[in-house]
């Protein structure tokens, strides 16, 4: 007597239940006859076969196939659009045990990704990739991509693609065969069962080249888009084998596979306490006092003024001493393309917990070295902040009493020690004064490091000095 | 359910089971079935589809369905084996 056995059922690196909102957690969010399913399922399959699923990182791409972290049940990033390469690439070199693939569409991949997988592809990244084609853009809802067929009637070529306005349909597996680099690449298609087990042979051929350490491999899905293509799901199949198919010939464009050798693996990189050696940083002396608890703080700190008065470097030195100091730190500068004279700002955190974003939009301590930038920013200080500002006074009608306004001709000041240009080594030594949220000492030689130049040190040192002293007559002092 | 079927019919090859709450009725595996097993339902499911369903023809558990669904766990196919 016979007995029923399952041949075919879900695979189990795909998540039982997919919890991405609430309701239909048991559906994937593809629409009916989307080839996304399909491809998901092949390759599902093959990570099972293969065993590999431990080692999986996926990548996924922008697109309708954004989701694919909620259906696999492996390590998954979701990157920019187009740059899974560039992200596949860091994740390989770093982790060379991995397995990573990436998932990317035509308007992913092969309009603005060109770039990164034509490189990836060259420098032959020992990773996979796996390029759905539909021929448009689907989940933006049906414009012209590269990969469009001649006389496609977009919402970007209501009149069909012409050669003459948008050139031709971009043949990206037999473009990357051209390079020196790949080892294996093949094209399959979505449009009947024979072609779906054709690239399921294929993106397991692909990830075998990875596993061997042969170097990059990508295949290439021509795939159904019904609902975009405004067609049913049985003729977008059909277009799929009759109408692609032709245009972007199905099989396989290149194995090196028999005539690559695997490649050797990365050497491991240094451990962490060797960077300063490396990177040639001054060693802090061990025998320095180590304070091991702090009191909790947190300065959020937004330093603006014109391009040229030192606001990016003022934050940088912040962040370095603070660094120095075992804080947790951010540094973001915001800044236009003028080298001068164009406004800038930069946002730097410190604090004794983590950062968890480097934006400052509530800043407890402003430094506006002008008044445009003072009268931008003043009304965002959170309660209780400082102010510091470079003028003789404040303007009336930006004096705010529930925080601490501090003006200082730090201009003027820095002209006096030898050069305007210090004037933000000034505040800086104001700043300290203020706040006492660094040590002196860390502050010191962090500008020892950051500044180039023994005669600017100098000034620096003595601009410093300058500002502590200032700050300390007006009497000032907060803390945060 | 099948189990039972499968008693009384002993010469039975393979076997078809759809999770309706899955399929969303693309017809894709009725394109694709090669026994004429799978049809669409004229039922709706409760989300407005009309979902694949199995006829009384014998099934020859190719899984030729079961690849080209785009739900990757709307189909299962059983296979005889002796």
């Amino acid at each position: 007597m016979s007995e029923l056995k399952v041949i075919h059922e879900k695979a189990e690196c795909l998540y039982g239940n997919y919890d991405r909102k609430g309701e239909l957690q048991h559906q994937t969010h593809y629409c009916p006859g989307c080839g996304h399913g399909v491809a998901h399922k092949l390759l599902a399959e093959v990570i099972d076969e293969l065993g590999i699923r431990d080692r999986v990182i996926l990548v996924s791409p922008v697109g309708c196939s954004v989701f694919a972290y909620y259906y696999f049940d492996v390590g998954n990033v979701q990157v920019a659009h187009g740059r899974a390469p560039a992200v596949a690439t860091a994740l390989k070199r770093s982790h060379p045990e991995s397995i990573v693939i990436t998932y990317q569409g035509d308007g992913d991949l092969a309009a603005i990704g060109s770039a990164e997988i034509m490189h990836a592809a060259n420098r032959s990244e020992c990773y996979t990739a796996l390029f759905v084609n539909n021929a448009i853009y689907g989940m933006t809802g049906g414009q012209c991509a590269p990969t469009s067929l001649l006389g496609d009637k977009t919402t970007t070529t209501p009149f069909g693609r012409t050669t003459a306005n948008d050139g031709y349909p971009l043949k990206v597996s037999e473009l990357l065969s051209a390079l020196d680099g790949p080892v294996f690449i093949e094209r399959g298609g979505l449009g009947n069962a024979k072609q779906i087990l054709q690239t399921k042979r294929a993106i397991k051929r692909a990830l075998e080249t990875q596993m061997k350490g042969l170097g990059f491999s990508l295949v290439e899905m021509l795939s159904p888009c019904p609902t975009i293509w405004k067609m049913d799901p049985v003729d977008a199949q059909r277009h799929v084998r009759e109408v692609l198919a032709p245009i972007y010939p199905i099989g396989n464009k290149l194995d090196r596979t028999k005539d690559r050798a695997p490649r050797a693996a990365a050497p491991p990189p240094p451990p962490l306490s060797e960077l300063p050696r490396i990177l040639k940083l001054p060693v802090a002396p061990t025998d320095a006092p180590v304070e091991l608890v702090k009191p909790d703080s947190e300065y959020r700190i937004k330093i603006a003024g014109f391009g040229g008065q030192g606001v990016l470097l003022l934050g940088q030195l912040i962040a370095e001493a603070g660094m120095d100091d075992g804080l947790d730190v951010s540094w973001l500068p915001s800044y236009g393309p003028e080298m001068r004279s164009g406004t800038s700002n930069c946002h730097v955190r410190l604090s004794t917990k983590h950062v968890d974003s480097p934006l400052v939009s509530r800043p407890n301590v402003l430094i506006a070295l002008n008044e445009p930038s003072l009268r931008k920013f003043i009304a965002t200080v959170d309660t209780g902040g400082l102010v510091l500002y470079n003028g003789d006074s404040i303007p009336t009608d930006c004096i705010r009493t529930d925080i601490t306004m501090q003006a200082l001709p730090f201009a003027s000041i820095a002209d006096e020690l030898g050069s305007p240009k210090v004037a933000n080594i000034v505040v800086l030594g104001a700043f300290l004064a203020a706040t006492n949220a660094l040590p002196l000492a860390v502050v010191d030689r962090a500008m020892a490091r950051v500044v180039k130049g023994e005669k600017w040190l100098e000034i620096d040192r003595r601009a410093m000095a300058r500002g502590i002293a200032e700050m300390q007559s007006t009497e000032v002092k907060v803390h945060v | 359910m099948f189990a039972t079927a499968i008693e009384e019919e002993i010469d039975i090859k393979g076997y078809v089971e759809i999770n309706t709450d899955e399929c969303k009725g693309c017809g894709l595996c009725v394109e694709a079935c090669t026994t004429k097993v799978l049809s669409l339902s004229p039922c709706l499911n409760r989300y407005g589809y009309h979902t694949a369903t199995n006829s009384d023809k014998p099934c020859n558990g190719c899984g030729l369905c079961f690849y080209v669904c785009p739900e990757p766990g709307a189909i299962k196919v059983f296979k005889a084996v002796n």
